[in-house]
């Protein structure tokens, strides 16, 4: 199978909540370098709470720097974004990120499905997403939006999760997705050249 | 139960335009220039809310419903806030900014976009805690009417108090938080004598002008929904509305290096995005 093979990505999007992170850290390790897209990763966190994870992700990935972007920040290849604690992260058309305070969306801030839908509208077929393990059911709806835009969706084997509902719900919602193990997520990341 | 991903909800950006045309046309607001990602995002989910599929529905029920659209303004406007949010500002505002302030005979701070008031009621503590509330003016604006009429009643909800507790005390907050407070089945007020120097009047940053000089304005995570025209005309704003040396706290993760008004103020702690005017 070859997915992401000669495919034109601009964008990799990535989500993930409980028991994601040693999946999401040898994900971002096979990436090569310069990556010829932009990384955008959302993951779950507790609310005002410093976190250590953009350090933690920064650990092992070379000159790949973590970026939480500040509002209107514009959005570039190469670069490895994290959504902020506490804020949805939204694209805008003209290529900058934008944050949003409003309520959770599925107790969650960030939420998946705010990124994905907006990657979806604004990267359509140039969008791959990726879904990981997770308790909870965000990103099942980010995850339809990205393939009705035309963009290529990836969900964790459940498995392979050490939390199965989110991989669940959004296989649940979008049977066309792909289904993928992590080492055939590496796989197909490594064979994509953007 | 998971609910299907909006499959019924169509909203084009043509749509759209032609909403934001008919919403300032007919009722004098001007959301052109918000930030277009989530402003979509603000509308298709009033319309889910609203039992609506299409945009047709949408222009029926604005153009036809005033009360509808009273209702899809409070939807639409975000309100949510917090008290002591980000504690490690207000620590700063109380070790840093407020001994500066305190050589000024009165002192005038501006909440812009207070939505319920939180943040004005976490100000008036610091204020009070550093002796200063009595020579302190706060005035606390919203676009947004509900939410001026609920933040004037001093009450807000009991379930995140311990949350709020929590924050003051990472804030620097030494005394019995809960103190300031009196307790009803319906909520927590503020003291009365904490609030009674503050004015809310509603103001838009879209549209309206300086109002009066500050030594402080608080906007914070509400030009996130601005775009950069928008976004340029209100940093323009506050810096007219500044004293010479006074500061500007915006959100944490909002950042003045994207505006014009950029080389006229200087970050004056960093990384907590409290500026100050230069002369």
């Amino acid at each position: 199978m070859s997915l992401l093979t000669g495919k034109q990505i601009n964008v990799l999007a990535i989500g993930g909540s409980a028991g994601s992170i040693p999946v999401l850290i040898s994900l971002l390790k096979s990436i090569s370098k310069p990556v010829p897209y932009t990384v955008i990763i959302v993951i779950h966190r507790l609310k005002n709470v410093h976190s250590e994870l953009s350090l933690l992700l920064s650990g092992g990935l070379g000159y790949l720097q973590v970026i939480e972007p500040d509002d209107k920040m514009p959005v570039e290849p190469d670069r490895l974004y994290l959504a902020p604690q506490n804020y949805h992260l939204l694209i805008e058309a003209d290529l900058t990120f934008s944050l949003d305070y409003s309520e959770p969306v599925l107790f969650s801030r960030p939420s998946i499905d705010v990124t994905f839908e907006s990657v979806a509208q604004v990267f359509g077929q140039g969008a791959v997403a990726i879904l990981l393990s997770g308790a909870n059911e965000d990103g099942a709806r980010g995850i339809r939006s990205i393939i009705e835009e035309g963009g290529t969706a990836i969900i964790q084997a459940p498995h392979t999760a050490a939390y199965q509902s989110m991989p669940l719900a959004a296989i649940r919602l979008n049977q066309e997705a792909n289904v993928l193990q992590p080492e055939e997520m590496i796989e197909q990341l490594r064979r994509s050249t953007g | 139960m998971l609910q299907p991903p909006h499959p019924h909800i169509q909203l084009t950006n043509d749509e759209l335009d032609a909403i934001i045309d008919l919403i300032w046309k007919q009722y004098g607001y001007d959301f052109s220039h918000y930030a277009r990602a989530s402003l979509m995002r603000r509308v298709t989910r009033c319309m889910l809310n609203a039992g609506f599929r299409t945009g047709y529905e949408l222009k029926y029920h604005l153009t036809n419903d005033r009360n509808f659209f009273y209702w899809f303004l409070q939807t639409l406007t975000v309100n949510v806030t917090e008290m002591f949010r980000d504690p490690v500002v207000y620590r700063e505002l109380r070790e840093k900014v407020l001994p500066k302030l305190a050589s000024y005979p009165v002192i005038k701070v501006w909440h812009a976009g207070c939505a319920t008031g939180e943040e004005v009621f976490s100000m008036a503590i610091l204020l009070h805690e550093a002796g200063l509330l009595n020579r302190a003016r706060l005035y606390a604006t919203d676009i947004n009417p509900a939410n001026l009429e609920q933040a004037r009643k001093g009450m807000v909800p009991v379930h995140p108090m311990k949350e709020y507790a929590h924050n003051y005390q990472q804030a620097g907050g030494r005394r019995d938080f809960t103190g300031y407070f009196t307790f009803f089945n319906e909520g927590a007020e503020i003291k009365p004598e904490l609030r009674k120097d503050i004015i809310f009047a509603q103001h838009n940053l879209v549209s309206d002008q300086v109002f009066n000089e500050f030594q402080l304005i608080i906007c914070r995570n509400v030009m996130i929904y601005f775009d950069k025209v928008l976004q340029n005309r209100v940093t323009t704003l506050f810096y007219d509305s500044l004293s010479p040396l006074g500061y500007l706290m915006i959100g944490m993760k909002e950042s003045l290096l994207f505006t014009n008004v950029s080389p006229h103020f200087e970050e004056t702690s960093a990384g907590l995005r409290i500026y100050r005017r230069k002369k």
